[in-house]
């Protein structure tokens, strides 16, 4: 009787390498190997310019590597269409960016329930009642019909967490959640993401700069210079830290 | 609401100074179209009313008798110097088959037989050369509504009576009930008495047409049972030629339009349609420049949202619906504006400028189907006007758009 087989990794990369310009050509990803298991919590730190954001690019299908294979759950997304592309983004990924980017026309709750109205084609009782559940878990029942440019940078923030939990996502993808927020406002965000973590089984890959919130992840994945310059747990980071001391 | 349309019904309500612009724009032109359109298929309805009010849209008549020259034996040349014979009332043979055939084509709604000859009417001392026109009034009322020219008595062709225009009633200071005598060519003739008196509008069909019974004039011309003409009724107007085409080449008869016979008007007609259809054609072009500018400048401004909408699962042609939607509501909204801009300018111009009798000088002609062509062209140009931008934002990297939002 065989083993029964283990699931494969919601992301993987193997080898990517991703270039820009083309009279003057600039190497931004050097050969990146990375595995992150469902429901894995893991920061992405480095310096500016490591390559970071363009690695969270590439992982989300928002971009393609000049090189190398990106897999999520397994499929290789190299031959997918920009439909199919757009399709697996909007039902299997969730992102969250420094600036919430949130779409300013709408309300909270019209925010929230855009992936799921993009994806079904119009509104319906069960998208409206899904967002106005993530909302409220993310403590902004009350504010679900205000237009989000009259929400605080911490309340948008809250929003574009639920906006990207609403599809049920295997990974989230988040870019500096925490960027522009004060201290307290961060500590809610990052409580709400390992909430999700939690509750929902995602798994979350967090780009920061700050110190703090990346030890409060339990793996962090340190970038330099477009290349992965260690892969650790908290744990080994810590010890690292203390025998250096 | 499909989300495209709840997005796109979102974004212009949002950007509420510029669309509000836009549809001003959109109305001015639109309405600039009605008003023309209106004021000029007005004019136009109302010069072919007057000049076509005594006119059918067809006249068949029988072929011009012209003389032929025998061939002489051998190879013999001659001179000679043909003269056309003159023309007097000509028949068509067998025309009430001819008749039944002409109705029985589609495009025909009325055919009547008409005898039409030259007469002088005279009343004691004085005569003025006349053109007589024998009817059946109630197939020729299919074809001219003589009736409504009316002014004085009644159309009664029964018996001797005659229908006479407001001129010779005038010349000859007769009324209804008044008698003159009809003297065509060969001596035949009778006296008529007035039964009714009408005006054409034209001084000289007031003067010279004097209408008797079909029967009548077949015996003042000696006809025997023939008529001179069929005279017809097409469902379009601007068709006649056509079916006057169909006809000659059905019949071998001589058959003319009310557009072969009035070159001019038709010219005239012509000219002021083409020069509208250009005012038209440049204003829709600056509506659609205008939709266009204006979707191009939200396309930049939405830059951003369009990255995170395709970044969180919209797919491109989902924007691109996006946007068309959006040029087509403008297109849509703004046409309704138009109307109402249109319509009231129309109306005041109408309301301004009226005959003594209080009829409007310039009539307008406001239908649905202008209302319904002007929404259509608008809709469609909003569309067209939408196309560039939407391709423009359907082409945007959302990670590009996103890192530099």
């Amino acid at each position: 009787m065989g083993e029964a087989a283990s699931p494969p990794p919601v992301l993987e990369a193997r080898g990517i390498y991703k270039t820009y310009g083309e009279r003057v050509v600039t190497e931004v990803l050097k050969g990146i190997d990375l595995t992150i298991q469902a429901g894995e919590f893991c920061a992405l730190t480095g310096p500016s310019g490591s390559g970071k954001t363009t690695l969270l690019n590439l992982a989300g299908l928002l971009d393609r590597p000049t090189r190398g294979q990106v897999l999520v759950e397994g499929r290789d997304t190299a031959p997918m269409s920009d439909v199919e592309r757009t399709e697996f983004r909007g039902s299997r990924l969730g992102f969250v960016f420094q600036f919430h980017h949130l779409l300013p026309a709408f309300t909270a709750l019209e925010n929230v329930m855009m992936p799921l109205l993009a994806r079904h084609g119009r509104p319906q009782p069960w998208i409206r009642d899904k967002a106005a559940a993530l909302l409220e878990e993310v403590g902004l029942s009350d504010r679900a019909r205000y237009r989000v440019t009259d929400l605080s940078g911490g309340q948008q923030q809250r929003v574009a967490i639920a906006r990207a939990l609403v599809v049920d996502p295997v990974l989230v993808l988040a870019d500096e959640p925490t960027g522009n927020l004060d201290t307290e406002s961060s500590a809610q965000v990052m409580e709400l993401l390992r909430s999700g973590n939690r509750r929902l089984g995602t798994a979350f890959l967090i780009v920061t700069h700050e110190h703090a919130i990346a030890q409060s992840c339990p793996r962090i994945i340190h970038l330099v210079d477009g290349r992965v310059s260690w892969d650790r747990t908290t744990a080994e980071v810590q010890q690292a830290d203390g025998a250096l001391r | 609401m499909p989300f495209e349309i709840f997005v796109a019904l979102r974004y212009l309500r949002d950007q509420r100074a510029q669309t509000g612009l836009i549809l001003a724009g959109i109305g001015v032109g639109v309405g600039v179209i009605i008003f023309l359109s209106a004021l000029i298929t007005g004019l136009q309805v109302s010069i072919i009313e007057r000049t076509l009010g005594s006119q059918a849209h067809v006249i068949v008549r029988a072929p011009e008798q012209t003389p032929r020259l025998l061939p002489l034996p051998g190879d013999a040349l001659r001179a000679v110097t043909v003269e056309r014979p003159p023309q007097r009332v000509r028949v068509i043979d067998e025309w009430r088959e001819i008749e039944a055939g002409l109705r029985r084509m589609p495009e025909v709604v009325g055919v009547a037989p008409t005898v039409t000859g030259p007469a002088i009417a005279v009343r004691g001392q004085s005569s003025i050369a006349i053109s007589v026109r024998g009817i059946e009034l109630d197939s020729y009322r299919g074809i001219v509504d003589v009736e409504e020219r009316l002014v004085d008595g009644a159309f009664d062709l029964t018996g001797a009576r005659a229908v006479v225009g407001t001129e010779l009633a005038r010349k000859f200071g007769i009324g209804v009930g008044g008698r003159l005598r009809i003297q065509a060519a060969g001596d035949r003739g009778g006296v008529y008495t007035v039964s009714g008196v009408f005006d054409y509008n034209s001084v000289s069909l007031n003067e010279s047409l004097v209408f008797i019974s079909l029967r009548g004039a077949q015996t003042l011309f000696d006809l025997g049972g023939g008529v001179s003409a069929l005279e017809l009724k097409g469902s379009d107007i601007f068709a006649a030629e056509g079916t006057a085409l169909r006809v000659a080449d059905r019949t071998g008869l001589d058959a003319q339009s009310w557009m072969a016979l009035n070159g001019d008007l038709l010219t005239g007609l012509r000219s002021q349609s083409m020069s509208s259809i250009m005012i038209q054609v440049f204003v829709i072009l600056a509506v659609a420049l205008g939709i266009a500018s204006v979707l191009a400048v939200s396309v930049v401004q939405k830059s951003r949202e369009i990255g995170i909408l395709r970044a969180t699962g919209t797919q491109a042609r989902t924007v691109t619906r996006i946007f068309l939607v959006q040029g087509a509501l403008l297109g849509g909204v703004g046409s309704l504006v138009g109307i109402a801009i249109g319509t009231g300018l129309a109306l005041f111009f109408a309301s301004m400028a009226r005959n003594p009798d209080g009829s409007p000088t310039f009539p307008i002609a406001l239908t649905g189907l202008l209302y319904g062509r002007s929404i259509a062209i608008a809709m469609a140009v909003g569309l067209l006007a939408a196309v560039l931008p939407a391709r423009d934002a359907t082409r945007m990297d959302p990670a590009t758009v996103i890192r530099n939002g």
